[in-house]
């Protein structure tokens, strides 16, 4: 059964408090948290062990700077305890890179909220989130999607936590201003919250209640995926699509997934020397420079597409516009589907190219 | 269809089994289609499913990949998890609307010589009754 602590501050400030409460009483050495950096509208995640600093956090902000999984495997090797507030989508990219040995929960105090989806970069750059924030926390509270998010975000389903300690009601959360409502899952959580000034209940979280949420966010999804025409055309369609590819590789850098240091495509196993330049040009009498940049990008699906968890990162940094996101999830998801896998729904799950069967798709290579 | 079209099929075989199965249909006197470009590999899993898109845009009408059979491998399971990657690649050529039937793999043995013979004859007849890979013309790939 779970908790549900109930403080009555907004949801933002609630979070605060307990998140102070928690370092005064040395439950945690630190939290990880975005924070305002500047008074100019900057916002940035940050590891704080000072409470005082607490007064410029701004857990709930509706920014991804970076996603937030691949900067908690840092922590890993941190003996005290951090309480990390991270967006659903953070937390299951955090949960797959355990899979793959890059983090440790038990390091943990994992706090994430329903969320309504966050703003794009261009919006961080063009520092006007601040002025739609009112509309937008307006929005969020009646469940519906603010206009201006990520189209990635609207096209999400897993808004809700999976696998987290303590969970936010955000998204759909009536009283967002007045009410902070915290779900207390594990028994660590339980057991830290002990103590704290606020009503604590049993209450089950209920999650049929977001059903028309997401039911309204898959079909947005829908819509997404269809918009991606490759299928139709094929070959010509890639080079439509991914023509613009300028081979810079920020798609993987920001990608949680991605994690290897030296990725495959980035070692000098696909360079070209001047003899198989000599040999390309010979055979078709042109050669695309930067070479193999459709490579890269089905290469790259084919190593980890079944882990994508489609937080969106890789479409906000492409300097070409290529909407590699909703390519990677729509395929992602196929391929997942083969194995009845979804990334971050649980640690045990292992990654699909990792395991096999001994008894699976035996007919196949038999003929 | 020109009929003096010859496939160009990229294999990647297997050290201990089609490698050798192959080299059995050799020593046997048993003819197979010169179509075939074998790579030898120490395990049909060090092949990197990128290896199979970069043969199959840089123009090779089909791409082949011959392993022992599942529960047979020297490594204990390198075939195991071929099985998975292949599957993968195959699912995003599909997504993809590629012509995912330009890939193929195939366990054979080291002592299957004569099924070595059928299934790249099979499989050379069926890529030139498909034609030239259309990937072989686009330069800007």
């Amino acid at each position: 059964m779970d908790q549900v602590l109930t403080i009555k501050k907004n949801a933002e400030a609630g979070i605060i408090d307990f998140l102070k409460f928690l370092l005064q009483k040395d439950e945690i050495g630190g939290v990880f948290t975005l924070r305002n950096i500047s008074k100019q509208g900057k916002y940035d995640y940050g590891l704080i062990t000072d409470p005082e600093l607490l007064k410029d956090a701004i857990p709930l902000h509706p920014l991804m700077p970076v996603n937030g999984g691949k900067m908690l495997s840092n922590f890993s090797v941190v003996d005290e305890k951090i309480a990390a507030v991270i967006k659903p989508c953070e937390l299951r990219s955090f949960i797959e890179l355990v899979k793959r040995s890059q983090g440790k929960l038990e390091n943990f105090l994992l706090i994430s909220y329903t969320c309504g989806g966050c703003f794009g970069f261009k919006h961080s750059v063009d520092n006007n989130i601040d002025e739609m924030l009112p509309d937008y926390w307006k929005v969020v509270a009646k469940g519906t999607d603010y206009k201006d998010i990520r189209e990635t975000c609207k096209a999400c389903e897993y808004f809700i936590p999976i696998n987290a300690d303590i969970t936010v009601s955000v998204a759909g959360e009536k009283d967002l201003n007045s009410i902070s409502r915290l779900y207390l899952h594990s028994e660590q959580a339980k057991r830290m919250a002990e103590g704290f000034e606020g009503d604590i209940s049993d209450e089950e979280f209920d999650r049929s209640q977001y059903e028309h949420i997401i039911n309204k966010r898959k079909e947005f999804k829908v819509k997404l995926f269809d918009q991606i025409k490759i299928k139709d055309t094929g070959l010509d369609g890639m080079i439509d699509v991914f023509g613009k590819c300028i081979g810079c590789h920020a798609c993987s850098r920001v990608c949680p997934i991605c994690y290897c240091i030296l990725c495959d495509f980035e070692s000098s196993t696909y360079d070209y020397d001047s003899d198989m330049m000599q040999t390309e040009l010979s055979r078709k009498g042109g050669v695309r420079l930067p070479p193999d940049t459709v490579l890269y990008q089905l290469g790259r699906l084919s190593h980890m597409s079944f882990s994508c968890i489609g937080c969106g990162q890789c479409t906000e940094v492409c300097p070409a516009d290529i909407p590699v996101s909703v390519i990677f999830r729509k395929i992602g998801e196929k391929v997942a589907e083969i194995f009845d896998y979804v990334p971050g729904r649980n640690v045990e799950e292992e990654v699909p190219v990792t395991i096999f069967k001994e008894e699976e798709f035996t007919s196949l290579g038999e003929d | 269809m020109d009929t003096n079209f010859t496939p160009k099929i990229v294999s990647f075989l297997c050290k201990w089994c089609t490698y050798s199965g192959a080299d059995l249909a050799g020593t046997s006197r048993m003819k197979y289609p010169s179509t075939i470009l074998p790579i030898r590999v120490m395990c049909s899993s060090r092949v990197n499913p990128a290896f199979l898109i970069k043969s199959f845009f840089n123009g090779a009408d089909g791409v082949f990949i011959g392993g022992c059979h599942p529960g047979d491998c020297h490594y204990q399971s390198g075939n195991y998890h071929t099985r998975r990657r292949f599957i993968i690649l195959t699912k995003i050529f599909e997504t993809l609307g590629l012509e995912s039937e330009r890939l193929k793999l195939a366990w054979i043995s080291a002592a299957e010589g004569a099924r070595f013979v059928k299934v790249v004859t099979e499989f050379s007849e069926k890529i030139k009754k498909m034609g030239e890979n259309s990937a072989k013309k686009k330069i800007f790939i």
